[in-house]
Parts: structure tokens; sequence; C-alpha cells
């Protein structure tokens, strides 16, 4: 049993991600967390990064457009069509970047269990190339975040 | 090593247990196909074949003995092979972490609403 907190991510095939992760809240928030605007806007993003663009239609062939701006001002769009929606227990949908082709398949499941719930979400890619050109651009961000950290870190420890 | 290869490593070591279970014994030390192929229940071809994917990603290599020719792990390609995955474990635990703090809010909001109309409840005449 995964405590709540502890981020979980396997893969389970050659172009699949898993990701599993508690929450100390009852499912219905959690969703609502993930599928509302206003909400999502305050969580969606690593430190740093904020969603300049939030819509959500949510429901089945309802799409969704985000737009994440880091801290060096640059823009990462995606956006993406509902193919499931069975609240407050299970999402699917289709999802693709702005900078590159291909979509992945994310089904996202929410399991609620004494209050607490597990999230587990599954993100498979069409083709290996689709997975190589989404991921490296989570790395190219990835990076930026860390040089920020450096940064943070070599100005704080000026005297 | 540029980023496919090292995704192509990353895949096709993790998502296969019993590539991750090899790797997991080279990590203590090389070993030849006889000894890597003992703890599994599996024909050496069947465990050859899989040090194939190992060796073509860049994340197994051969000893020099000709007769033993025992695999040892390259651990190089291998960490850099999951760097991408801590980047990607980096985003989303940041943002959960906010999340987290964000589901407190809305479990105290629900709290305090649940208590406002048991108070109303009870302060509303009965119906006749």
């Amino acid at each position: 049993m995964l405590n709540t907190g502890t981020l979980q991510i396997t893969i389970p095939g050659e172009r699949e991600i898993q990701m599993t992760r508690v929450f100390d809240a009852p499912r219905h928030l959690v969703f609502e967390a993930f599928s509302k605007p206003e909400l999502l806007k305050r969580w969606f993003g690593p430190r740093g990064w904020s969603l300049v663009v939030c819509e959500v239609d949510l429901k089945v062939g309802g799409g969704f457009r985000f737009v994440l701006r880091g801290p060096d001002g640059r823009d990462m769009g995606m956006r993406g069509v509902y193919r499931e929606i069975v609240r407050p227990e299970r999402s699917v949908h289709m999802e693709s970047f702005d900078d590159f082709p291909g979509e992945a398949e994310v089904t996202s499941v929410f399991v609620e269990k004494e209050g607490k719930t597990t999230l587990t979400v599954t993100v498979l890619y069409p083709s290996k190339e689709v997975r190589d050109a989404v991921i490296q651009s989570g790395m190219e961000h990835g990076a930026a975040e860390s040089y920020d950290k450096l940064a943070e870190l070599l100005s704080s420890s000026q005297i | 090593m540029n980023i496919s290869q090292s995704l192509d490593a990353t895949f096709a070591a993790l998502a296969d247990p019993t590539r991750r279970a090899i790797l997991g014994r080279l990590a203590s030390g090389e070993a030849s196909v006889t000894e890597l192929a003992e703890p599994f229940a599996m024909s050496q071809p069947a465990i050859s074949k899989h040090l194939r994917v190992l060796e073509r990603a860049g994340l197994i290599s051969r000893g020099r003995d000709a007769q033993r020719r025992p695999r040892r792990l390259e651990a190089k390609p291998l960490a850099e092979a999951n760097d991408w995955l801590e980047h990607y474990r980096q985003f989303w635990e940041q943002s959960f972490n906010r999340l987290d703090n964000l589901l407190d809010e809305l479990k105290a909001k629900e709290g305090q609403r649940a208590l406002k109309k048991r108070r109303r409840g009870k302060h509303r005449p009965e119906k006749q």
C-alpha cells in the first residue's frame, strides 16, 4: 500500500508510463480538482510555472486546452478530447502538445478508500517516436527548472 | 547516447520484470548466462533474448572471459536513461504537492458547509 504523498512511476510497457499517487481527500474532491479550471490553475504545473490558459469542456467528445507558462516566459500548450467520463471514478482522454505531432491516450482512475483517494494515471503513446518527442519536451522544461533551482541556490549562498 | 537511444534503453530495461531482475542481479556483480538463468523458470535461450535487448540498449556488456562470457552492468547509460524519468517525476511531484494544499482547503470548506447545514437544521422549526 502506497503512503499518502508518495508518487510512484512505473513503466508497464514499451509505450506506456503509469503514475500512482494517494491523496488525503475523498475522490469527488480530487476529481473536481482535476476537472475545474479555477482549481486546476491553482496546482497544475511544477514550481515557477503557471497555467495561463485553462479551458475544460467536461463531456464525452468535449475538449480541453491548457497553456503552461514557464519561469523564462516560454509557453507550453497542450490540448485534448475526452473519450470517457465516469464521474468521479474514471476518465479517458486523448492528449497532444502544440509542438509535437501525435497524441497519447491518458486513462485516470480514482479509487476511494477510508477517505483517501488513490489516483492511477496511465499514459499510452501511439508509437515510440511520439513517446520520445513528448518526453524530450518534458526534459527540456525539466532542465530549465533545475537551472532555476541552481540559480536560486547560488544567489542564496552569496553573502 | 542521444535522448531517443536513452529512452529506448530505459523502456527496454524497465518494461519487463525479467529484465528488471537481471539488471538487479548484475548490480551486485557480473554473471554468466547460466548464473543469470538460475533464479528464473526460463530456458537459457529465453534469458539470452532478454540479454540481447539489454545489450542493444547499451545497458549491459560482455566481459573478456571467452568461456563464461560474463555480462556486466553499464552504469552510465542506465543513469542517463533515468534522467528523463526524474524530470517527469519532478513535474508531477511539484504539481501534486500544490494539489495536496488545495485539497486540504477544499476539505475544510466542505466541512464548514456541512456544519452550517446541520446548525441551520437545528434552529429551523420542525415542520408541522
